[in-house]
């Protein structure tokens, strides 16, 4: 019997501000020795109040409405009941029945179209404190406690690992785009718990959920939901029952693995925090902070496929970032009318952000701006270096921040489309090779390719190869 | 309302806290006693009543986002029990 | 006269005049405190070598031309706020050892009007009682008689003011926990309205409903103090970002153009007959000065002490649970792991009244049970806050009884907590509306005082203070103090 997955996401993403959620607090606590970023608030102590931070409100709002949600006019924090080392009052400030934003949704690209998965909501809390096991102890560093957190669920719209992959991608853009989080899998700066249960297809009542975490990947991520899908699977076909139960990623052996039973579930004993007064918008508020939403991927794709005429895998990849995005729109229209937008989306995607990938450098902060993209491309255009040599001129516009005139000029590595200068250089190469001569003079098609190999190397790429070519083919019918 | 032992065990583990068996049997008598006096506000019609959670009107209360100064590590680490410069714990085990 | 006895403005004169310094005052109160400490236990700290630090720096400043409100001013601090440099406990065992490295806001204004903080009062642990014998150390005498309670939960603010033992105090009022204890120590104490003092740095029982207030010998003292720690704080999000007007200039002699209400909920039965008297006696003074009274209704009065005792209990029951023994306070060595670590450092650490406390709260949030009892709780507030704004439609404040009865015996009450509950009858509710009121002494049955409960509407401290100070002047019963 064929299965179907169905699959819901909550998604942890930290913000980026500079302060705490609730307190003074830097929050650029990444390299920072243990504990050297906490106060009074953070570590829970007696008599301590918490302040909500406006920035992370605001962007919780901000990613609400990047999400389509509708933004309550009224919404609270409330306290989170649990007891735990890494939580210093006992209780987490976060959102109960009153979240910032509900009822959303979200596109992501698939082979067969796109897709929507709708967002049950996104809330506000504060992250915990980090946990590390050393001996018999436990040892706890306050430094992440109160980073401010948004919690983003989605409803169980979606199917299987590809899907679950791409909506995180396509969060992360969001994030990036909003300029509010980094979306960093592998640093801790987004994660995620996954809801899978399988259902025989056709069949609409739901099967048993297992929970999946401890995916510090993206890739994880994928891996996780596919390898349990077919352990739920299995079971199912050897007549067996799934477990309600919270399974780990264990990503040295590929495998999930079995963490805690869900019998008994949590008693978290919401109420409203009382330390907060509630937040009441209007509707200007909100009109306030969407008119500081920027372009979203998705808007930007549709537009970059239009107004650029771009290959849609190609705009997918540009809309993904949205330094790409811009740098791409920039060059292209310095380069516009001169350069055809496709073609600056080529050596963007194929060339430039590979060196970038090799020299570990970010695209907003490499030497070789926008403009200076379009400059080396119109020089190509211009036929006064041809692709070959471009490439080299843009690594070196890489690593020495040069600008592409510059090193044409410095290496002498203009073109030579002089016919009398090529012309002598092509009657050496004849005479040199005289057997590649006859065998073309043979009928041998191949020898051509080979010469003007000869006259490539001898200028060093250099020669405007039509031009070479034109010149061997006259020589050679002599 | 009458709460019997082993609801009386439910909560203390809940709040984390360590009951002996005669405070567990105390508790038991004494809690009954005040939530049956609490039964006084069933003969009250909430209905159509909104609730509240504070005193006087505010909203809105959001503070700047700029960074201040944290505590000394020194200061932090005077915790029952540090390791290094972490606070440190008998061993959480899941 | 001893400068001990001096009230807080009567001293200010002396000092002002240069008759003695601070350092002279704040030694003659550490004497006294030394003297009568063994009978009245109001102190659990006294931190004589920073108060007397602060006396010289007060007289130096005063040498130097410098004045400010409280200069020179010796003063107590309930130990549920937060003193840089001085142990805070709040009167339990968990808390043993810890010194906060931050003063509460309260703290910090009070230094910087000049006043010299003598040490830390007993408290009912966590604030959580009405005898302090809910603390976690020791249980305060009642100077008028030391083999009855204080009130609580700041009864060692109110029998360190009543004795002598500092010119005057703060403490906090969650449900009563500042006007009972005045009551029952016959001095004037006053609970500002909910967000008019900040909470920073006040350890909290239940943060919808606890505020600090202040304790004196009489009420100028009182409106001098709440004059210093009044005022909005960016600190606490729920301080009220309201203008603090003039206290002193408040304080006249006559209740002309007053009108005060008489809820008939606050009298009759569970009410002593000689308390009611003594209040019925303040009425016909209050109407002498040229008050007009008249009979009002707060007609949900008799649900506010289930709704307090939920509210309250469930908000403790989150704010106590930080106290788990790993960042600071005392921790259990024993635990061979963490839960049973929790466990033990909270069953140790605690007493009687906050695990009960605890209990009740967790169970009223938990899973089941929030509807029933939390969320018809809160609906049952809007109510109880529905009847103070009526009432305050028809008159300026309220008269009330503060307490049922006079100070009850140390032991009464202690095994029967429904008994102790209903010792705040009469002052619950305010807290439930977040409106102000003080106690004011009113006479005495059987050489105890009584006390009279004036209620303001919100952010009208000035009223209230007005009230009672016309009142007081009258009729002197605050000039009377204990045979210690």
């Amino acid at each position: 019997m064929p299965y179907e997955a169905v699959i819901g996401m909550e998604v942890h993403a930290q913000l980026i501000t500079e302060s705490k959620m609730f307190c003074h607090c830097s929050s650029a606590y990444a390299s920072a020795p243990p504990n050297s970023h906490t106060c009074p608030v953070c570590l829970g102590m007696p008599g301590m109040l918490p302040l909500a931070n406006r920035r992370a409100v605001e962007a919780t709002v901000m990613m609400g409405l990047a999400l389509h949600c509708a933004i309550p006019l009224f919404s609270k924090f409330d306290r989170k009941n649990y007891m735990y080392p890494d939580l210093p009052k006992g209780y987490q400030i976060s959102q109960y029945d009153m979240p910032f934003a509900r009822n959303g949704s979200i596109t992501v690209p698939l082979e067969q179209g796109i897709k929507t998965i709708r967002i049950r909501r996104v809330h506000l809390e504060e992250d915990t404190a980090k946990l590390t096991h050393q001996g018999g102890y436990t040892l706890i560093d306050f430094n992440r406690s109160g980073v401010p957190l948004i919690e983003i669920v989605t409803e169980s719209d979606i199917r299987t690992a590809e899907e679950a992959w791409r909506y995180l991608v396509a969060l992360r853009s969001i994030l990036r785009y909003l300029g509010i989080g980094s979306g960093n899998m592998e640093e801790g700066a987004m994660r995620c718990e996954v809801n899978i249960s399988l259902r025989p297809v056709g069949r609409e009542e739901l099967g048993t959920k297992v929970e999946v975490k401890n995916m510090n990947s993206f890739r994880a991520v994928r891996q996780a939901i596919a390898y349990e899908i077919e352990r739920q699977t299995r079971l199912l076909e050897q007549g067996e029952r799934v477990e309600q139960v919270t399974m780990g990623w264990d990503e040295a052996n590929h495998r999930t693995v079995f963490q805690r039973s869900k019998e008994g579930a949590e008693d978290y004993r919401y109420f409203p925090e009382p330390d907060l007064p509630p937040i009441i918008w209007t509707e200007a508020d909100i009109d306030a902070i969407r008119a500081r939403l920027p372009e979203l991927p998705d808007a930007k794709l549709k537009r970059l496929i239009e107004q650029y005429a771009l290959k849609a895998d190609d705009a997918y990849l540009l809309a993904d970032e949205r330094a790409t995005a811009d740098y791409f729109e920039v060059a292209a229209q310095a380069c516009a009318g001169v350069v055809e937008a496709q073609t600056v989306a080529n050596w963007l995607l194929s060339e430039l952000l590979r060196l970038m990938r090799e020299s570990g450098q970010e695209l907003s902060a490499n030497p070789v701006t926008a403009g200076c993209l379009a400059e080396l491309l119109k020089i190509v255009s211009r036929g006064e270096i041809n692709a070959t040599v471009a490439k080299e001129v843009l690594a070196e516009m890489v690593s020495s921040g040069k600008s592409a005139p510059e090193i044409i000029q410095t290496r002498g590595l203009k073109q030579i489309s002089d016919a009398d200068q090529l012309r002598q250089m092509v009657e050496q190469v004849i005479a040199a090779n005289g057997q590649a001569a006859q065998q073309y003079r043979d009928g041998k098609d191949q020898a051509l390719r080979f010469l003007i190999g000869q006259v490539m190397r001898q200028t060093r790429g250099q020669a405007n190869v039509s031009i070479v070519e034109s010149l061997l083919r006259e020589l050679l019918a002599r | 309302m009458k709460l019997d032992r082993d609801q009386v065990l439910h909560i203390a583990e809940l709040a984390k806290l360590g009951l002996s068996a005669e405070e567990a049997d105390r508790f038991t008598v004494q809690l009954s006693a005040i939530l049956e006096y609490f039964e006084l506000l069933d003969q009250l019609d909430t209905g159509a009543i909104p609730p509240t959670a504070m005193a006087i009107d505010q909203h809105n209360v959001l503070r700047k986002d700029s960074a201040g100064a944290s505590l000394p590590v020194e200061t932090v680490l005077q915790a029952p029990r540090t390791i290094g410069q972490f606070i440190a714990v008998k061993a959480v085990l899941d | 006269m001893e400068l001990y006895e001096l009230s807080i403005h009567e001293a200010l004169e002396g000092l002002r005049s240069r008759q003695f310094s601070s350092v002279k005052l704040t030694q003659a109160v550490l004497e006294r405190i030394a003297q009568i400490e063994p009978k009245t236990q109001a102190y659990l700290c006294v931190a004589q070598e920073q108060a007397l630090s602060s006396a010289e720096e007060a007289d130096r400043r005063r040498a130097a031309g410098a004045d400010a409100t409280l200069l020179g001013i010796p003063l107590a601090i309930k130990d549920i706020i937060c003193t840089e440099g001085i142990p805070t406990t709040c009167g339990s065992r968990i808390l043993q050892g810890f010194v906060p490295p931050y003063d509460a806001t309260v703290i910090r204004k009070l230094r910087q009007a000049g006043a010299v903080i003598l040490g830390k009062t007993n408290t009912d642990e966590f604030a959580m009682g009405s005898s302090t014998e809910n603390s976690g150390y020791f249980t305060s005498h009642n100077p008028w008689d030391l083999e009855r309670v204080p009130g609580g939960s700041s009864g060692g603010s109110a029998a360190a003011v009543c004795a002598n033992e500092c010119l005057g105090a703060l403490g906090s009022d969650t449900g009563g926990s500042i006007r009972q204890p005045a009551s029952l120590c016959g001095i004037a104490g006053l609970k500002p309205t909910y967000g008019r003092v900040s909470r920073y740095g006040v350890v909290a029982y239940a943060s919808s409903l606890d505020q600090v207030g202040t304790l004196g010998k009489d009420v100028r003292d009182n409106a001098l103090l709440l004059q210093v720690i009044a005022g909005h704080d960016p600190e606490d999000s729920t301080s009220a970002d309201k203008a603090v007007p003039d206290y002193q200039a408040s304080l006249l002699p006559d209740l002309k153009g007053i009108t005060l209400g008489v809820p008939h909920e606050f009298f009759g039965e569970g009410i002593q007959t000689e308390v009611e008297q003594s209040i019925r006696q303040a009425l016909d003074v209050m109407r002498s000065l040229g008050a007009c009274i008249i009979e009002v209704s707060l007609p949900h009065t008799r649900y506010s002490l289930p709704v307090y005792y939920l509210i309250s209990t469930a908000e403790a029951s989150a704010n106590l649970a930080r106290y788990d023994g790993i960042r600071y306070g005392a921790t259990d060595e024993q635990a061979r792991e963490i839960w049973e670590a929790y466990r033990r450092t909270r069953e140790e650490g605690f007493g009687a009244e906050v695990k009960r406390r605890i209990m009740l709260g967790t169970y009223a949030l938990s899973a089941g049970y929030y509807d029933a009892y939390y969320l018809k709780a809160q609906k049952a507030r809007t109510l109880i806050k529905q009847d103070y704004d009526r009432a305050f439609q028809e008159c300026q404040a309220l008269i009330t009884p503060t307490t049922p009865t006079p100070a009850f015996r140390i032991g009464e009450k202690v095994n029967d907590p429904l008994a102790m509950y209903m010792e705040d009858i009469c002052t619950l509710s305010l807290n439930l509306s977040g409106n102000c009121g003080i106690s004011i002494p009113c006479g005495f049955v059987n050489g105890l005082p009584v006390g009279l409960q004036i209620l303001g509407n919100a952010f009208d401290e000035v009223t209230i203070l007005h009230v009672a100070h016309a009142y007081e002047q009258a009729t002197a019963w605050h000039l009377q103090k204990p045979a210690l």
